[in-house]
């Protein structure tokens, strides 16, 4: 059972969820986060003056998998948030210890 | 439980549908009904039936006379008389109410402007200065600035406002204040001199809200309260006087020769030069916000949280300026009221056209704050001469507005090195004063016959009349002057006392907890680092 991660641009988000339940995913996590990587940040201007934007809005993407499945799911994920340019994001894969499911107490698996 | 509650809901439905079919049914039936007596007796005593055209509406029925068979000219004149003055007092009202709504112009685009976490702050600022603005006008602002006007021919006269206070000087009557209209008491107790009442009051709460936008984002609430009482009671009120309360602004043109004296037809220098240098002394008395400038002194822009928000309290604000500078003809009768209407807008044209092109050719991009910026300068420049100049005038003086007040925003941030989160000093205080030079330049001399008891039309230096110029140049240099000089003494005086500006770790929260004791957005959680500013999708493409 492993967790990933995928950090991905927000506008592409849909995408990235249409093609990871296309490969059989059932559930995952969203979150909006701010962040930072190669890409840095970007300088705007407003009224005449110039700012630092540091941390760049991305989408946090986080499903948990059966081990089988991982690589078709960052294959979807690669298809669906690339664009070849700074800034498309990152994909992190853990090992999980477990999992739980709350209304029926199911573990492991079973549980996802 | 849910089927029951629409199934009830379809029952009132059609239950209300079988309603008003009856109910439209029996009007008809009704109708009819009063035709056919109508017809049937068509007497000589006028027949009172439905005018759906409005053709007959409104007849010499409706003039009261002693006599309906021999009206006399006296009794039609007094109809007429009274017709005249009622269709003023309407248009001053209904122009009056206009104006008041630009507090919400206000609100909206200081807010937008300035950041989440001070939202709650900077809207009650914008919302409470209504109320403190009018208390402290009503008990005495009023009585200062128009306590000697009278006589106002367009609202009958209010003669009660007849005692103006003076002091001699060159052998001339240098008019300072006026003294009739404390509280609005009984000796005043006249519709010419409420109509004025309302219509002044509007005025100068538009002034007193300006400075609410350089000092925003960390002006202490209580400092804000006394400012709003010393502007409303004493500043705005003697300034006023001295234009348009019979001072001696007004008269330098039937004292010393200089044109019309110095004249400002609904307020570039009364209300938006006044209201623009206290903003100036306001906003270098409080200092620039935390983080504004760098170690170096290189200015940082501070993203407005509401664009949208901004764009459309600057509509408002164009919509109430409608009532701004028609309706200071103080006359629906004043047929002027066209072109005066019309000026405005070309001139609010001119200056979002303008600053929206300044800013793309210097930065690429229009940006929507300059946009506002631009469309309030080219409005506030308009507001003096809009009933003096041509629409082409009108035009340019909008253009030269909104290059102005862009090239004055870099000029007060990267020069002066002065915060105003708003660009309120160059709006108001900038373009109010370029306002009335314009009037002093481009005056065309089709209007204002006998403007401040001066024989003749209102010309400028191009159309013959330098000596108007002059007028405007010295009714600017007091304006800036005396206003400055009141307002940064009065900013230091509270600094010294109560303090103008909340702690660094409030400034650092945000206003809204800390002064107001509620927050704008309280669902959201708010991040006070720059960066939120930005949160477009797509961010770094």
């Amino acid at each position: 059972m492993k967790k990933v991660e995928a950090i991905v641009r927000p506008h592409l988000l849909d995408a990235v969820k249409t093609a990871l339940q296309d490969v059989g995913i059932v559930g995952m996590t969203v979150s909006e986060v701010k962040g930072f990587g190669r890409q840095k940040g970007h300088t705007e201007t407003y009224r005449g003056s110039e700012y630092k934007v540091d941390f760049l809005p991305k989408v946090k993407i986080e499903v948990v998998l059966p081990d089988e499945v991982v690589e078709k799911a960052i294959e979807a994920v690669l298809a669906t948030a690339k664009t070849g340019k700074f800034g498309d994001g990152k994909i992190f894969i853990t090992d999980l210890s477990g999992a739980v499911r709350i209304r029926t107490g199911e573990r492991g698996e079973e549980a996802l | 439980m849910n089927t029951d509650r629409k199934a009830l809901g379809r029952r009132l439905a059609v239950g209300f549908g079988i309603g008003v079919v009856l109910m439209l049914g029996v009007s008809q039936l009704r109708s009819l009904h009063a035709q056919a007596t109508d017809a049937a007796s068509a007497a000589p005593a006028a027949p009172k039936g439905p005018d759906p055209t409005g053709a007959s509406t409104g007849t010499a029925a409706d003039v009261a006379v002693k006599d309906a068979a021999n009206p006399t000219l006296a009794e039609v004149m007094e109809t007429v008389g009274h017709n005249k003055i009622s269709i003023n007092f309407v248009w001053v009202l209904i122009t009056g109410f206009l104006v008041m709504f630009m507090q919400t112009g206000f609100a909206m685009v200081e807010t937008g402007f300035t950041r989440a976490k001070n939202a709650a702050h900077t809207f009650s600022m914008n919302y409470m200065v209504y109320p403190i603005g009018m208390f402290g006008y009503w008990v005495c602002g009023f009585a200062l600035q128009m306590g000697g006007v009278a006589p106002v021919a367009a609202l009958g006269g209010v003669a009660p406002l007849n005692h103006e206070v003076g002091i001699t000087l060159f052998g001339k009557t240098f008019e300072i204040f006026g003294a009739r209209g404390f509280f609005l008491g009984g000796d005043v107790y006249d519709v010419g001199v409420f109509a004025l009442f309302l219509f002044q009051m509007v005025f100068m709460d538009t002034a007193v809200t300006i400075p609410t936008g350089s000092m925003a984002e960390r002006w202490k609430w209580s400092s804000f309260l006394v400012y709003g009482l010393f502007m409303s009671m004493v500043v705005y009120p003697l300034f006023g006087n001295w234009v348009w309360g019979g001072g001696w602004l007004a008269d330098l043109g039937a004292n010393f020769g200089l044109g019309h004296g110095h004249v400002d037809f609904a307020g570039s220098s009364v209300v938006h030069m006044v209201g623009g240098v206290a903003a100036l002394a306001g906003a270098i008395v409080i200092g620039p916000r935390l983080g504004k400038f760098d170690k170096n002194g290189k200015p940082i822009a501070i993203p407005g949280h509401h664009i949208p928000m901004a764009l459309v309290g600057t509509l408002i604000l164009a919509f109430g300026w409608f009532g701004f500078n028609p309706g200071s003809t103080l006359a629906g009768t004043d047929l002027r009221i066209a072109v005066v209407a019309t000026n405005t807008m070309l001139a609010g044209t001119g200056g979002a056209i303008t600053a929206m092109l300044f800013m793309m050719w210097k930065f690429g991009k229009p940006d929507p704050s300059m946009m506002c910026n631009g469309l309030l300068a080219g409005l506030v420049a308009i507001t003096a001469p809009c009933a003096f100049v041509t629409a082409p005038v009108s035009m340019l003086i909008g253009a030269i507005a909104g290059v102005l007040v862009c090239v004055s925003v870099f000029f007060i941030e990267g020069t002066l090195k002065i915060d105003d989160p708003v660009g309120a000093i160059s709006v108001h205080g900038v373009n109010g004063a370029w306002g009335v030079i314009s009037l002093g330049l481009f005056a065309d001399g089709t209007y204002g016959d006998g403007w401040n008891g001066v024989a003749g039309t209102v010309k400028g230096l191009f159309y013959g009349d330098g000596s108007q110029l002059l007028a405007q140049l010295i009714g600017t240099a007091t304006c800036f002057v005396f206003v400055f000089v009141m307002f940064y003494v009065f900013f230091k005086v509270v600094e010294k006392t109560i303090g103008n500006r909340v702690s660094a770790e409030t400034e650092t929260v945000g206003l809204d907890l800390p002064e107001m004791g509620a927050l704008a957005y309280p669902e959201f959680s708010l991040t006070t680092s720059r960066s939120s500013a930005y949160a477009g999708p797509g961010g770094g493409n």
